[in-house]
């Protein structure tokens, strides 16, 4: 337990010149004026500094540990990235500036473009959306606008989503003011043909589809499932959140993909921040170019310039140009790894997954019997006197960062484990090991795993008194 | 468990009768599935409900749960207490964890809902 | 360059223990007609030295904010950052940790986030504020679509003076979704409040404004609080953070939502992101609220804790009826402006406001007595001005490169009304001497 920010009572450091406060009154009439000062912290720049320094110590993060967090590509960041967002010339630019003067940073957004073009087979592209889950409004606006303007008389207001879909699939086309209807899916893990085929209407708009799936497994169906969904007047909605299984291997766009977005913090080694920024690049068909955000990034000969006049342009889904500094870092990814090193990501990925599963199958339950891809899915074996919350919690014990749990929906008591291409061997085997070890604690001394986590800044929170009371802000008083 | 006085619905509401109003609450095993409740949902006072509409929701943690009226009418009362204290609905439910009071304005939809040993079966089954 | 440290030697140990004699076998559910053969078309991998060295001359090749004086606001500020902000966003642990959903080994995170929050309602004067949005103009499509859900009604209003940019993405969001939007113009720089006065009615579920608005102006937000409180609509305000170190706090009039843009604490101007959406609002409307909130609580041995709480208003939970579809948000961004607050205190946060206003109205008064220069508006205003030009805005800019100062904003382009005119910013970071320096440049450019 760390004290409150609010606590200290030292003399905050002068970083800004007082200069002369009584001027204000002359130039700002009283009523538009706060008397009394906002309740800000009172503290020396040594206090913030040590204050947020034992904060940090109490987190875990890829930096200090595995975190096979599944569907959220926990890969190492590479440090470069990082020097190089802070490069004057970048981080300096307003966005506002004129064309002339910031070639450089239109010069790198439009090669993070052509790179993300290249890997996925899309034609068009925009880097605006600020994260996964904003990148899945924006294609699905793109969907909208282009349905809107093929028929003014039919109406498509249904999007599908399998039931093994991430929560913001169905959230965004709700936002979007579509009717969500569920596809189930098969005993293989599939997305099940027949029951498509049933919802398949005149009045769906799109299917949302991850492939690889949450699950793990690469919809085999795939080329079906894009043939039944454009055979219907739809299109076929990418969510990229898994596309680091795919990197190298296969162009989403050959799939029949006429949408994506891509997750620049998972696929391409940006940080996730602690939950972000993020940033959600959205890759396109030819057909649906015509109705991307605007603007545009375009080169004309050897200038580069900003393009307004997208002809259906749905408008803009965020204020300036997207989370640039966070594209500047995938640029630097991209740069890094080349041709070659692209091509062994997804590779890497999968073969490290399958090491894992290989070693985790027969001792814990394994629902779907087939390679997996990037990640996999498996859950406590019926008998053991534990839950898939325990389990996660006694691997904090061990030093490991849990995998994702109780996710996909479908499966009961899931543990979603997704170890990446960075992770080398000797790792793997030392987090199967302790895995290993908790299942044979499951069996013996569940009480241990009951009681866990021990190892940790703090245990096992009252979550029910947080919902229930609900301090949401530091109040003096208490 | 179940008790054997009160109607039940399948979407796991109990009904029990005062004359022309009835009280709403969830049953054990609802709130035993729904986990540690920490927000209960409710109507405002006066409004019609029919049968099988949702009047509120009851929230866990991680879960949500819509409540559904077993009965058409109209609301006459709601459980203040929930606000401040939803943890009745786990700890009695039948009793200091009722829901909402209905003024009963089909009292026929009442013969359709299940008895009690109806109900006991059908969470035996596991629905 | 790669970042996979397993040797060929590894990989074919872990074949073999996996039971398949080549890789490709994993991934034979994939159709094999659709796996890439040709050259994806990407350049070699660079070493770390020969990235660093591209990377730097890209950035060469950009004007920027620290060679530069910069007078361009309009939604994006050049603030001064006070050192220990990077130093403590640069730590790994924050950096590279995931969103905090095993609180256990999370709390740096959650706890940074519950003091974002903490810090947020000090400013706002609000009840709640969220773990962040994307920016400022998504915060405010939030607040809209929030105000829209909790009034039941179709309409919103916006006012003109708000950032142009915000107003498109309020129309990207809403457009074919049932909900009109009303724009209310301006009169002497601020939102015209007769012609609010007419257009407001009780099937108004918000009307939506800016302090200081888009072109620097105060706008009087007592009265407009008190017009739409009369008709029950909601109150949304997008607020520039770094004024709340002088001006009234929203809540203090009534405002049922506050928005806004947080760069300006403790984030570069960065070509435009990462920002920082900030929300706020009145308790009564908590449970709509879109994003992560984080709040307090004990652990099993009774000590104080943080966890991410309120969370069946979210999409993991609710899927299809969830308040917001937002997931990955600015956490980072967020940590940032607790780490500048902290840093700064109410005086420090106070002066910067206090410095950037004498600059601003410093850099007017010299404007307006220069030939052919005048001052559009006569409302007070903070820190941003509008003075309409002798020469075209874009050709004032381009002498004004030469003399290393990125000039103020060409409005002409967002409002056609207002033709040769230049929005003005002066932040602390601009000392007298670059105001002066400005001004006697200005007075040569010649029409």
């Amino acid at each position: 337990m760390e004290k409150s920010i609010f606590a200290y009572q030292s003399e905050p450091t002068e970083y800004i010149k007082s200069g002369d406060s009584g001027a204000i009154e002359a130039l700002i009439p009283e009523r538009f004026l706060q008397r009394q000062e906002p309740d800000l912290p009172q503290a020396t720049e040594q206090d913030v500094i040590r204050h947020f320094s034992r904060l940090a110590g109490l987190n875990y993060s890829v930096d200090t540990g595995f975190y096979p967090l599944g569907s959220c590509t926990m890969k190492y960041n590479p440090k470069i990235n990082e020097a190089v967002a802070d490069l004057p010339g970048l981080a300096g630019v307003h966005p506002y500036q004129d064309e002339k003067s910031i070639q450089g940073v239109l010069e790198l957004a439009y090669g993070l473009e052509q790179f993300l073009l290249a890997v996925s087979g899309f034609q068009g592209l925009t880097l605006q959306p600020a994260a996964g889950a904003h990148g899945e409004i924006t294609g699905i606006l793109l969907i909208k606008a282009y349905h809107r303007l093929a028929s003014k008389k039919e109406k498509r207001r249904i999007i599908l989503v399998p039931d093994t879909a991430h929560g913001t699939n169905p959230a965004t086309a709700a936002l979007a003011g579509y009717e969500v209807r569920q596809v189930k899916s098969d005993e293989a893990g599939d997305i099940d043909l027949a029951d498509l085929k049933q919802n398949l209407s005149p009045e769906v708009a799109a299917l949302m589809l991850t492939n690889p799936n949450t699950l793990g497994l690469f919809e085999k169906n795939i080329l079906q499932v894009s043939k039944m969904v454009h055979e219907a007047g739809a299109l076929l909605y990418g969510d990229g959140a898994n596309f680091n299984a795919l990197l190298g291997l296969v162009k989403p766009a050959d799939l029949g993909f006429d949408v994506m977005h891509f997750n620049l913090h998972k696929t391409f080694s940006t940080p996730h921040g602690g939950g972000g920024p993020g940033a959600g690049a959205v890759g396109v068909v030819e057909k649906l170019i015509p109705f991307l955000p605007v603007p545009l990034v375009k080169k004309k000969g050897e200038k580069f310039y900003f393009d307004y006049k997208v002809k259906h342009s749905i408008g803009k889904v965020r204020s300036f140009y997207g989370n640039f500094l966070i594209a500047v870092r995938a640029y630097a990814y991209f740069l890094a790894l080349g041709e070659e090193g692209i091509k062994k990501v997804g590779r890497q990925s999968i073969l490290n997954a399958n090491y894992l599963l290989r070693k985790l199958k027969d001792v814990y339950e394994w629902p779907y019997r087939r390679s997996c891809m990037h990640e996999f899915v498996i859950t406590p074996k019926t008998g053991w006197q534990v839950n898939t919350l325990d389990i996660a919690k006694r691997i904090i014990d061990y030093g490991y960062h849990p995998p994702t749990i109780y996710f996909p929906l479908i499966v009961h008591e899931a543990m979603m484990i997704e170890p990446t291409e960075t992770e080398t061997k000797n790792t793997l085997d030392e987090f199967s090991a302790a895995l290993l070890s908790i299942a044979q604690e499951a069996q013996t001394t569940p009480e241990l795993l009951k009681k866990a986590p021990v190892n940790s800044p703090v245990g096992r929170l009252d979550e029910a008194r947080a919902a229930r009371q609900l301090i949401l802000k530091y109040e003096k008083a208490r | 468990m179940v008790p054997a006085e009160l109607k039940y619905s399948e979407s796991h509401e109990w009904v029990k009768q005062e004359g022309n109003t009835v009280i709403i609450g969830i049953t054990d095993y609802a709130q035993e599935e729904l986990g540690d409740i920490v927000f209960v949902e409710v109507p405002k006072p006066g409004r019609e409900l029919k049968q099988k509409e949702s009047f509120g929701v009851a929230e866990s943690v991680k879960a949500v749960s819509d409540l559904f009226s077993p009965v058409s009418g109209k609301v006459v009362a709601v459980n203040e207490e929930l606000s401040k204290t939803p943890e009745l609905v786990n700890k009695e439910p039948y009793t200091g964890g009722w829901i909402i009071k209905v003024e009963l304005s089909q009292a026929g939809e009442l013969s359709g809902l299940m008895s009690a040993e109806q109900y006991e079966k059908l969470i035996k089954e596991g629905h | 360059m790669e970042y996979i440290g397993n040797t060929e030697a590894d990989n074919k140990q872990m074949l073999t223990e996996i039971g398949v004699s080549s890789a490709s076998e994993l991934w034979s559910d994939i159709p094999q007609d659709k796996i890439v053969t040709q050259p994806l078309g990407l350049p070699a991998g660079l070493s770390e030295l020969e990235l660093r060295k591209h990377l730097r001359n890209l950035s060469d090749r950009n004007v920027n904010v620290e060679d530069y004086a910069c007078f361009l606001g309009a939604g994006a500020y050049d603030h001064y950052i006070p050192s220990t902000v990077p130093v403590i966003t640069k730590r790994p642990e924050f950096y590279t940790a995931y969103t905090p959903y095993q609180p256990e080994i999370s709390q740096g995170t959650l706890q940074s986030i519950f003091e974002y929050q903490s810090l947020i309602c000090n400013l706002t004067g609000l009840d709640v504020a969220n773990a962040s949005l994307y920016d400022g103009a998504t915060a405010l499509y939030e607040a809209a679509h929030l105000a829209c859900d909790h009034t039941q009604r179709r309409k919103i209003i916006v006012s003109r003076a708000l950032h142009p940019e915000y107003r498109q993405v309020l129309k990207t969001y809403f457009s074919d979704a049932g909900i009109d939007i009303e724009e209310i113009g301006c009169a002497q720089g601020t939102t015209d409040l007769g012609e609010l006065r007419q257009k407001i009615n009780d099937q108004v579920a918000a009307v939506l404004v800016q302090q200081p608005n888009f072109f620097g102006c105060l706008e009087e937000v007592e009265e407009l609080a008190t017009l739409v409180h009369e008709h029950k609509a909601l109150f949304i305000v997008d607020v520039y953070p770094v004024s709340l170190g002088l001006l009234k706090r929203p809540g203090n009039y009534a405002a049922d939502i506050v928005v806004g843009e947080g760069q300006s604490l403790g984030l570069p101007v960065s070509f435009g992101g990462p920002y920082l959406g900030i929300f706020s609002c009145r308790k009564e409307l908590m449970r709509k609220m879109p994003g992560r909130v984080v709040g307090e609580t004990v652990d099993n041995q009774g000590r104080r804790a943080y966890v991410l709480t309120l969370q069946t208003r979210e999409q993991h939970i609710r899927r299809e009826k969830a308040s917001s579809n937002i997931c990955s948000n600015e956490a980072l961004c967020a940590l940032a402006a607790c780490v500048h607050l902290s840093s700064l205190g109410a005086r420090g946060l106070k002066a910067a406001a206090t410095a950037s206003v004498i600059g601003a109205h410093r850099l007017a008064d010299g404007l307006k007595d220069l030939p052919g220069w005048r001052l559009n508006f006569t409302a007070p205003f903070f820190n941003e001005f509008v003075a309409t030009a002798p020469v075209e805005a874009d050709d004032l800019n381009k002498q004004l490169l030469k003399h290393k100062i990125i000039g103020g904003l060409n409005l002409g382009r967002l409002y056609p009304e207002l033709p040769q005119s230049v929005l003005f910013c002066v932040t602390e970071k601009r000392g007298p001497e670059e105001i002066e320096n400005l001004l006697n440049i200005l007075r040569e450019i010649k029409q």
